[in-house]
Parts: structure tokens; C-alpha cells; sequence
């Protein structure tokens, strides 16, 4: 039983950590209208700088540190947020597809650097030895993913509602306004550019932020850990669960993840050793039809964007009365 | 660095400039940036593949290598035939994913979405069906023969970037000299305008489709041919296609391929002077560049 909740905790803390990357994600995508297709690279970016920052000084990498996990998550998100920053500066003011290519670019620019910096990343071997939270609990399995548990958890509900809470500011408001309607809303003195860069900044930092978690959660990275499939598992999350939604982000990445883990459980237990791989691969194709006919048929996902917008305008307008001939309205 | 360096490049070049058509032609008519691209390259090998070994097969087994090749008879009927399926497969993938989607006149990043998506699912499919072990078309070896200025290339690599520039001046006469390229212009100029005027768009789209995919199938084979044949043969060729594309202009035939000989010596001389493990993001920096200097590319239009 203890066995059940203790891998109920780990599959969980995990779901959450990709539910960060998806709530980044949906500050770029689904409420500014940004396509990044580099998000396992600055996942990756996140990863590191916070690995660096935090492991124990070693040989076979630049540092490390040694400082307080904290620094390195902070550290993370503001690494990312830089190098998001600089991609989206590049891109943003160019056609919208643009942004795509660069940021594919970016990802796999991103994972040759880590793969072939190695005295700065550790190369192939990548980074081991990076500092887990209650580490102290390390001896009781239980207590241990618990409290790993409530903290990604808690990182989850400070970002939701903070994005909840931007998403109403009058920032998030023009973010929207940008997204449905660029000439009104640059007619009322809102440069879409600028903002479009900030959220693209804002959503990298929380991938980064994300890439850390992870990093932190499972104890060793290497550049294996960020191959397009990652980009490819966030859309899925994100869609599955509405773009647009940050409740939706959270729910698609639980349920995406839960299906990818299921799936990839049942392969190990029913397909023989030799044939896994193939099966593997079926595996993604399927994820992949899947999100084309989630795009065909039901693009709002589980939960749709909620309209936001003054209410008397999302009523069904009311018949007007003619204008009377004194011209008072 | 040796002239050897150039003549690398241009044979990697010639099949970057090959798929860099395809990718120009579906984003200046079709316009959005097709991911899926890179998957017709793999598609095509890996069609050629199957049929030229099924014809041996069927054959009795024995095929002779063609004059100085390394590939017998076989290749070239099973590379003619890989181009019809490849084409049927664009075609395929337009009818149920992309048309249904333009229909309903979904924003342009909807279809680029969909492109990764369908890049994955068919990218997958590949190493379903063929397992990931890298293929080769023949296993003959072949001697590189000095072709002058200090260069040597075997036959086989004469024969790529041959094959490749005659179809690139065909594909160029054919846009520029026939009612099919005048249509194909007029649409990527406006769809709607182009509609008033008589023209087609959905046989327009069509041919786009048909012919962007035969051209990745004939860079497949043609990378085959003097690489190997993997899985994501297709995924590493589309930053470098995407650099070629935007470099040359989109829209523009020639200055695709111009700019992926550029890309393909690039790369070849990264390699030479950096090493071969950087091979990768020589696109990338061409790309930042280009957006950076002069987004518009070569041969494109302002705007």
C-alpha cells in the first residue's frame, strides 16, 4: 500500500514538474499567441544552471557552486528568461512562423552546446550529484515523496495563481487584446512587440524554472533528457488540456503524463525486450495523431479558454432601440 | 582547409537545396512553415529502399552495379516509383490534415502545429516499421576520383548534385514558362484574386504538394546514396532546409538552392576548421544571421 502511495507521490511530483513547463508554456502560447518549438532547450537551459549552480564542486563539470537550491532555481528562471529573451528579440517582429523555426533552432543548438561543452556541462556523462529537497527524509521513501510532493505542488499553486492573478492585471489584458486584435489594440497605444518579448521572457523563465524542478526532483541530468519528444510532450499537455487555461495546462500535463506513463508501462510488461523500442516508437505515433486530431476536432482541448471580457458584451446583444430624433444617447 | 572542404559541401548542399524548394514552395503558397518536411526526405529513402529491394528480390537477387555506381537498376526504377508514393503520401496527409484545416480557415501557427505533429507521428512510423539501424542502398564501395582543382568525388556525389541542379532547372523553367507556374504565382501573390481570375487553387495546392514531396524524396535517396539511410535523416536536414529557404528568399526556386549550396559548404567548412560536432548549429547561425542582416533573404520580396 505504502508501495501504491509512494509511487502515486513520484508520478505525481513528476506530472507537476511537466505541469510547470505547460503553465510556462501557456503564458507564450496560450495567452499571447507564441509558437515555441524549442522547449526542451530551455528546459535544458534551466536544468543546467541550476545543476551547476548547486552540485557539490566536481571535475567533470564547470563548478559547482554549492549554493542553496533556491539560488539555483532563481538562478534558472532568470538564465532562461535571458536566453528566451534574445531568441524572442531576434524573431518576434518577423512572421509568426518565424518564431517557430528560431526557437527549433535554438533547442537543438541548446543540446549540442550541452553536449559538447564539457567542461563546462559534463558532456554526454551530464551532471550527477544535484542536491534534492529534504534530502534529510532521503532514508523514509514515503516522507520523502510527500514532501517533495507539496513542494512542487506549492511552486504549482504560487505560479497558478500568480498567472491567474497577471492574466486579469491590466498587463495580461493587453497580452489578449494583442493576441485577438494587433491593429486595435496598437491603435490604443499598446506596442505589441514589447509585450509579446516580455511574455515570451516571462513563460521561459518558468520553463527554466521547470527544467530545475525536475533536475532537483530526479538528481542527475544529460543531454539525453531534452529531445524535441519533451517539446512534443508539453504541446500534447497543453492542448490536451486547453490552451489558454492554466487550469487546463495543469490537468492536460497529469493526464498526458498519466497516459505517456501507462502506456509505456504496459509496452515494458507486454512487448518482448527485443521488439520495445518499436513499440516505443508506436507510442509516439499515436501521441502524435492524437494531438493533430485534437487540433481537427476539438481545438479548445479538456477545458477551453474561459472568455474574459466586460459581460455585456459576451451576452447575445440586445435589440437596440432606434435613436430618437433629440439625439440623446 | 582543401578545396576537398568545397566539393563536400556542394554535394551536401545540392540535397539541402533540393528540400529547400519543397519547404519555399509549400510556405510561399500554402504559407506556413511545414515541420513535416523533413519526414517526405525520410519517407522517400525509405520507400526507395523497400522497393529497390523488393525488385532485387523479385528479380532473382543479382543486381549488377551501372557503369561506375554503386547502385544497380533497381534504384532508379524504385527512386521513380518512391517519388509517386511520396508525392501520394504530401497529398494524403493534405487531405486529412491540412485541408480540413484551411477549410475551416484555422490561423496559420494551428497548421504549423500540426505539421510537428504530423512530423512526429510519421518520423515514428519510420522507426516502427524499419527499426532505427541506419540502411544503406548499396554496400559496394567506391573509389573518389580526382575531378580537378584538387578535389576528389566518387561518382555516386557527381551524379547527386547533377541530378540535383537539372531538376532545379526544370522546376525553375516550369514556375516560370508554364500555365502551372503562372497559376502557382498567382496564388502565392493572392489566393482570392487568383480564384477571380479562373485559376484553381485547390489543383494549384495540389501540384505544390506533389511536387515539393517528390523533390524530398529524390534528396532522400540522393542523402542515402552518398550517407545512409536513418530514421531522422529527415529531423537533422530541416534546420539546415528552413536556413536554406529563408536565405534564398522565400518563394524563390533558385535562391532556395543557391542558399543551400551556401548552407552546405557552411557546414563542411565548420567541420573542417571546428569539427564535426558543430555540424549542427552551422544552420542556426546562418538562420540568426539572415534574420538579423536581412530577414528577407536573398531573392525575396520585401514585406
Amino acid at each position: 500500500m505504502i508501495d501504491i502511495l509512494s509511487y502515486g507521490f513520484f508520478f505525481l511530483t513528476m506530472a507537476l514538474t511537466y505541469g510547470i513547463v505547460c503553465l510556462g508554456l501557456n503564458v507564450q502560447w496560450g495567452q499571447t499567441g507564441l509558437f515555441n518549438v524549442g522547449i526542451a532547450g530551455f528546459v535544458a537551459v534551466g536544468a543546467y544552471v541550476s545543476s551547476l549552480l548547486t552540485t557539490p564542486e566536481s571535475a567533470s563539470h564547470l563548478g559547482g557552486f554549492g549554493l542553496p537550491i533556491a539560488v539555483g532555481w532563481v538562478g534558472a528562471a532568470l538564465a532562461t528568461a535571458l536566453v528566451t529573451f534574445l531568441i524572442g528579440a531576434l524573431t518576434i517582429r518577423l512572421r509568426a512562423d518565424y518564431l517557430a523555426i528560431a526557437t527549433f533552432g535554438a533547442a537543438v543548438s541548446i543540446q549540442l552546446c550541452v553536449l559538447n561543452f564539457q567542461p563546462v556541462t559534463g558532456g554526454p556523462f551530464g551532471v550527477g550529484f544535484i542536491p534534492r529537497p529534504f534530502a534529510a527524509l532521503a532514508g523514509r521513501p514515503f516522507l520523502f515523496g510527500a514532501a517533495n510532493l507539496a513542494l512542487i505542488a506549492a511552486v504549482v499553486a504560487v505560479l497558478y495563481l500568480a498567472l491567474e492573478r497577471l492574466a486579469q492585471s491590466p498587463w495580461g489584458r493587453a497580452l489578449k487584446a494583442i493576441r485577438e486584435d494587433e491593429t486595435a489594440a496598437q491603435a490604443l497605444g499598446k506596442s505589441a512587440v514589447a509585450f509579446r518579448l516580455q511574455a515570451f521572457a516571462l513563460g521561459g523563465a518558468i520553463m527554466g524554472l521547470a527544467g530545475a524542478a525536475q533536475a532537483h526532483f530526479i538528481g542527475f541530468i544529460a543531454p539525453d533528457n531534452y529531445q524535441p519528444t519533451l517539446t512534443f510532450q508539453v504541446w500534447a499537455m497543453l492542448i490536451v488540456g486547453g490552451s489558454g487555461n492554466n487550469r487546463g495546462a495543469i490537468l492536460g500535463s497529469v493526464v498526458v503524463w498519466g497516459i505517456w506513463a501507462l502506456s509505456a508501462a504496459l509496452i515494458s510488461a507486454v512487448v518482448p525486450a527485443d521488439q520495445q523500442a518499436r513499440a516505443a516508437s508506436l507510442q509516439i505515433v499515436t501521441i502524435g495523431v492524437a494531438l493533430c486530431a485534437i487540433l481537427l476536432w476539438r481545438p479548445r482541448g479538456l477545458i477551453g479558454e474561459a472568455r474574459v471580457g466586460a459581460r455585456h458584451l459576451l451576452r447575445p446583444a440586445a435589440p437596440r432601440k432606434a435613436p430618437t430624433p433629440s439625439g440623446e444617447n | 582547409m582543401t578545396p576537398q572542404v568545397l566539393m563536400d559541401g556542394v554535394v551536401a548542399g545540392a540535397m539541402i537545396g533540393l528540400g529547400a524548394i519543397g519547404i519555399t514552395l509549400t510556405y510561399s503558397i500554402l504559407r506556413f512553415a511545414n515541420f513535416a518536411h523533413g519526414e517526405f526526405i525520410s519517407w522517400g529513402a525509405y520507400l526507395a529502399l523497400a522497393i529497390a529491394s523488393a525488385l532485387g528480390t523479385l528479380t532473382g537477387g543479382d543486381v549488377q552495379p551501372i557503369g561506375p555506381f554503386s547502385f544497380g537498376w533497381t534504384l532508379p526504377v524504385a527512386l521513380v516509383l518512391a517519388v509517386i508514393l511520396t508525392a501520394g503520401l504530401a497529398l494524403g496527409v493534405d487531405a486529412l490534415l491540412f485541408g480540413p484545416l484551411r477549410r475551416r480557415g484555422s490561423a496559420v501557427i494551428i497548421l504549423v502545429m500540426a505539421s510537428f505533429g504530423a512530423a512526429l507521428a510519421l518520423r515514428n512510423m519510420i522507426e516502427f516499421i524499419f527499426t532505427s539501424s541506419p540502411r544503406y542502398f548499396s554496400t559496394e564501395l567506391q573509389i573518389a576520383a580526382p575531378v580537378g582543382g584538387g578535389m576528389r568525388a566518387t561518382p555516386d556525389q557527381l551524379l547527386t548534385v547533377a541530378v540535383a541542379l537539372i531538376l532545379v532547372a526544370a522546376i525553375h523553367l516550369l514556375l516560370t514558362r508554364t500555365a502551372m507556374g503562372r497559376s502557382m504565382r498567382a496564388v502565392a501573390e493572392n489566393r482570392q484574386l487568383a480564384g477571380l481570375a479562373g485559376i484553381d487553387a485547390r489543383r494549384v495546392i495540389r501540384t505544390v504538394w506533389a511536387l515539393g514531396a517528390g523533390l524530398a524524396c529524390v534528396a532522400g535517396v540522393m542523402s542515402g546514396l552518398v550517407v545512409q539511410i536513418r530514421p531522422e535523416m529527415g529531423l537533422d536536414l530541416l534546420l539546415p532546409l528552413f536556413a536554406a529557404a529563408i536565405l534564398g528568399g522565400i518563394g524563390s526556386v533558385p535562391g532556395a538552392m543557391l542558399a543551400g549550396l551556401i548552407v552546405g559548404v557552411a557546414e563542411s567548412m565548420t567541420v573542417a576548421v571546428v569539427g564535426a560536432e558543430w555540424r549542427a548549429a552551422v544552420a542556426f547561425v546562418i538562420l540568426v544571421v539572415i534574420l538579423l542582416v536581412r530577414p528577407r533573404g536573398l531573392f525575396g520580396r520585401a514585406g
